[in-house]
């Protein structure tokens, strides 16, 4: 934490008068440049990446119809290229992501096995936490992942804290929080925000507009709807991003990184993106329409459209439809894996309640 | 091959539902995605979709179908159009019985090593006066030199030196990146200080008081406590949280609770709430050292009293390890924190009495030294807790709760607890002495279990 004595903003500082207040400078730099400029192959990489979480989020919502997964399951359908398109532009090897319940997604994007994270999800104690954990408690600090967090909102403040120990540690790493428009009315929220922009810390907050907080819509809880503009009390610079195409993502993502990188303290990204099924597997849906989903689906989707983006560069249909075989193996041998794998050791009941002995 | 589709469970208590409508039909071509049918639960109406893709090759269980038992087949896809079998014509389908969870075979806890004792003090071992403030702040100096990922956060503990002067001169030998104030934000800074024990360091937290954090609860509990548990071991959160707790004087209802019984009511936190300067100063530099959450409860009333302290290079001591204050053989008062001080108070007048009472200060208030209390209760047979706090769901009625389980048989007399009045700290003098224990109405007890 190289500067953080003299980093800390004192009121003088603080005072009218100061330019280097940019707050919509991002967002500037954003919409000069709104498209990554992907070559063949990473494009191709992101369409299978988007491709693994949809059917692997299908599988999910098919193993708990079959009363397979238990609790709470909330599926990240539709919201594929956010995940995707942010982390393909972080450092895996430094940096750390962190999440709240609807995780599966953001772990897959980080190339963690799905036979773990099914397992997880069907309680079996080949789970990545050993079935302790389920749907909504999942980590990997292998992969720098922190979870998989339950309580709405929590995670920020835990973001802020991993971004804390970045810099405390000087090692070079960035934190990337993310949460929903629904968290994004907790009140921790700000006060990390306020502590994250006083102490300058490396933190990308993300807020996943998918426009419903569980069954309400955005504007019957929120006074203010642009979620990116929410930073501004705090000096934070907001992107507003359209979440439905991941080129737009991964180039809204390199400018928040760079600004981050750069020493220059938090962003606030808001993603625009809609998922296509219930907040969690009980939800009937029935604060939408059927044809507000459809037009969606239909008209706005990720993957759909980076497939038409391939085919139209002249990638061969077949290579994708190899790609679409593959997964759905890779996906079903997940599933076989997590239908199959035993349960938890009886003893798991006791371990890991602590980690020393007293 | 024909691909079954069966009654989905909608809900995590779904059992059966009413197939109400199908919205495709035999030899229709579906894909991912599309709407299948309607199916109602006893919540709500749902919407089933498929997840592969074929076509419907034959529709089993028809609309307007109640009581369809999740997992019964209520339809076949063939693969690519392939002409699909029909599952031989609609004998009902048993449906696999409804995740009936057989009764798992019954695990013994296991069983925890013998706890350790506090390392001798070698003889000839300089003891020095230290106030229990001196003793907390000598504790976490010392642990910062040694470690350089511990790190002190909270309100007013840098550039004000702490509210209660604890972290006085911290700030200016460690400086300021490891000596932090917050703002007044107790959810957010337990929340990052979490944070940053995930990520690797070593937070101590300060709260100006417990009081406070029960605005920050929610981290104490379900960040820190938790996560170790439900990553499978894999996310530690070694984090202390500490500060004063429990009345104080004259400060009123919303600054004067104990918060002890709460936190040790919490599988996969540390409570330790220490008396006297030794014991702080060993058990916080041991909780600082845990790999596991601590919370540290202290005491405003006790951070001037002086006491001995061991002039040694390294003095920490065992976690979860109560300690004989003073040894007794008549009678045996349990407490810890303020109440070690009432409770050695009430012993001396008692043994003015010729009532030899034993006084053992828990320290640690989970995990809870069983054994200690009852081989103190096997020595006395007669028993009385001091807390200083409600009585409901507290210390007391656990040690209570243990003594009847497993001392029962040792037990001379019903045990007695000595608590705070049930009712919120009054702020008039009078009201608020009559509120909080005393050792006078510790000794009374004392002399009721010895039937004196």
């Amino acid at each position: 934490m190289a500067k953080t004595g003299s980093s800390r903003k004192t009121p003088a500082k603080v005072a009218a008068g100061d330019e280097n207040f940019a707050l919509r400078s991002l967002q500037d730099a954003h919409d000069a440049n709104p498209r990554f400029a992907a070559s063949d192959e990473q494009l191709l990489k992101f369409y299978e990446q988007m491709l693994l979480i949809r059917r692997f989020e299908e599988k999910a919502g098919q193993l708990y119809g079959l009363g397979l997964i238990g609790g709470f399951c909330h599926l990240y359908i539709g919201q594929e290229a956010v995940a995707v398109g942010l982390q393909s532009a972080l450092d895996g090897g430094k940096d750390s992501v962190i999440t709240g319940y609807r995780d599966h997604g953001h772990m897959l994007a980080y190339g963690i096995d799905p036979k773990v994270i099914m397992a997880e999800l069907t309680g079996r104690g080949a789970g990545i936490s050993r079935g302790k954990g389920g749907s909504m408690h999942m980590f990997s600090t292998d992969h720098k992942f922190y979870g998989g967090h339950g309580i709405v909102g929590a995670q920020v403040p835990l973001g802020a804290g991993l971004a804390f120990a970045h810099q405390y540690r000087e090692d070079g790493g960035l934190c990337m929080a993310y949460f929903g428009d629904g968290a994004a009315n907790q009140g921790q929220v700000y006060e990390a925000f306020n502590m994250a922009a006083l102490w300058n810390l490396p933190v990308i907050f993300v807020v996943e507009n998918n426009g419903y907080a569980m069954g309400t819509a955005v504007q019957r809880g929120s006074a203010e709807t642009h979620f990116h503009r929410r930073g501004t009390a705090f000096r934070i610079p907001g992107i507003s991003v359209n979440g439905m195409d991941v080129l737009e993502v991964r180039a809204a993502a390199e400018v928040a990184v760079a600004h981050v990188r750069a020493g220059k303290g938090p962003v606030l990204m808001e993603l625009h993106t809609y998922r296509y099924r219930g907040h969690s597997m009980s939800d009937p849906a029935k604060y939408r329409s059927r044809e507000e989903v459809q037009e969606m689906r239909e008209k706005h989707d990720p993957i759909d459209a980076a497939k038409a983006e391939l085919l139209k560069r002249g990638v061969a249909e077949d290579r994708l439809k190899e790609i679409e075989k593959q997964i759905r193996s890779q996906v079903n041998e997940a599933a076989d894996f997590a239908e199959n794998s035993p349960e938890p050791e009886m003893s798991e009941l006791y371990t890991d309640v602590l980690v020393e002995s007293y | 091959m024909a691909i079954e589709l069966k009654m989905p469970a909608l809900s995590p208590t779904m059992e059966e539902g009413t197939l109400a409508k199908w919205l495709v039909k035999e030899g229709d071509e579906v894909k991912s995605g599309d709407i299948l049918a309607e199916i109602e639960t006893d919540k709500a109406t749902m919407e089933f979709e498929a997840v592969d893709e074929g076509v419907i090759g034959k529709i089993l269980v028809p609309e307007g179908s109640e009581g369809v038992k999740v997992g019964t087949v209520i339809a076949v896809i063939g693969e690519d159009g392939a002409a699909t079998t029909p599952a031989p014509a609609a004998a009902p389908v048993a449906a696999p019985a409804p995740i009936a969870v057989p009764a798992p075979a019954p695990v013994d806890r296991p069983i925890a090593a013998p706890r350790a004792s506090d390392p001798a003090i070698p003889a000839g071992t300089n003891m020095r006066q230290s106030t229990v403030r001196e003793a907390l702040r000598d504790a976490m100096a010392e642990e910062m030199r040694r470690d350089s990922r511990v790190f002190v956060m909270g309100e007013e503990v840098a550039q004000y030196q702490g509210a209660y002067k604890v972290t006085q001169g911290l700030l200016e030998e460690f400086g300021p990146k490891r000596v932090i104030d917050t703002p007044i934000t107790e959810y957010g800074f337990a929340g990052i200080g979490a944070g940053a024990a995930m990520g690797g360091l070593r937070p101590i937290v300060e709260f100006m008081t417990f009081n406070f954090a029960m605005q920050a609860i929610d981290h104490v509990i379900n960040s820190a406590a938790k996560t170790n548990y439900m990553s499978g071991g894999q996310m530690r959160c070694p984090v202390v949280f500490r500060g004063p707790n429990g009345a104080a004087s004259r400060v009123g209802a919303q600054h004067s609770q104990n918060y002890g019984p709460w936190y040790a009511n919490v599988p996969g936190l540390i409570v330790i709430a220490p008396y006297d300067a030794a014991d702080a100063k060993g058990l916080l530099k041991a909780a600082i050292r845990s790999e596991d959450p601590v919370v540290f409860l202290e005491n405003e009333l006790v951070y001037g009293r002086s006491f001995d302290l061991p002039e040694l290079d390294d003095h920490v001591l065992p976690i979860g390890k109560a300690r004989i204050m003073r040894e007794g053989k008549d009678v045996t008062i349990v407490s810890y924190s303020i109440g070690v001080g009432l409770a050695l108070e009430a012993a001396e007048q008692l043994a003015g009495e010729g009532i030899d009472a034993e006084v053992l200060d828990l320290r640690t208030l989970r995990p809870l030294d069983r054994e200690a209390v009852l081989i103190s209760l096997a020595k006395t047979n007669r028993l009385v807790v001091a807390e200083e706090g409600w009585p409901q769901c507290s210390i007391a009625s656990e040690i209570m709760a243990i003594c009847m389980e497993d001392g029962f048989d040792h037990l001379d007399a019903p045990v007695l607890r000595v608590c705070d009045e049930d009712v919120p700290l009054p702020y008039a003098a009078n009201l608020e002495k009559a509120a909080l224990i005393d050792a006078g109405r510790i000794a009374a007890a004392v002399r009721k279990v010895c039937y004196r």
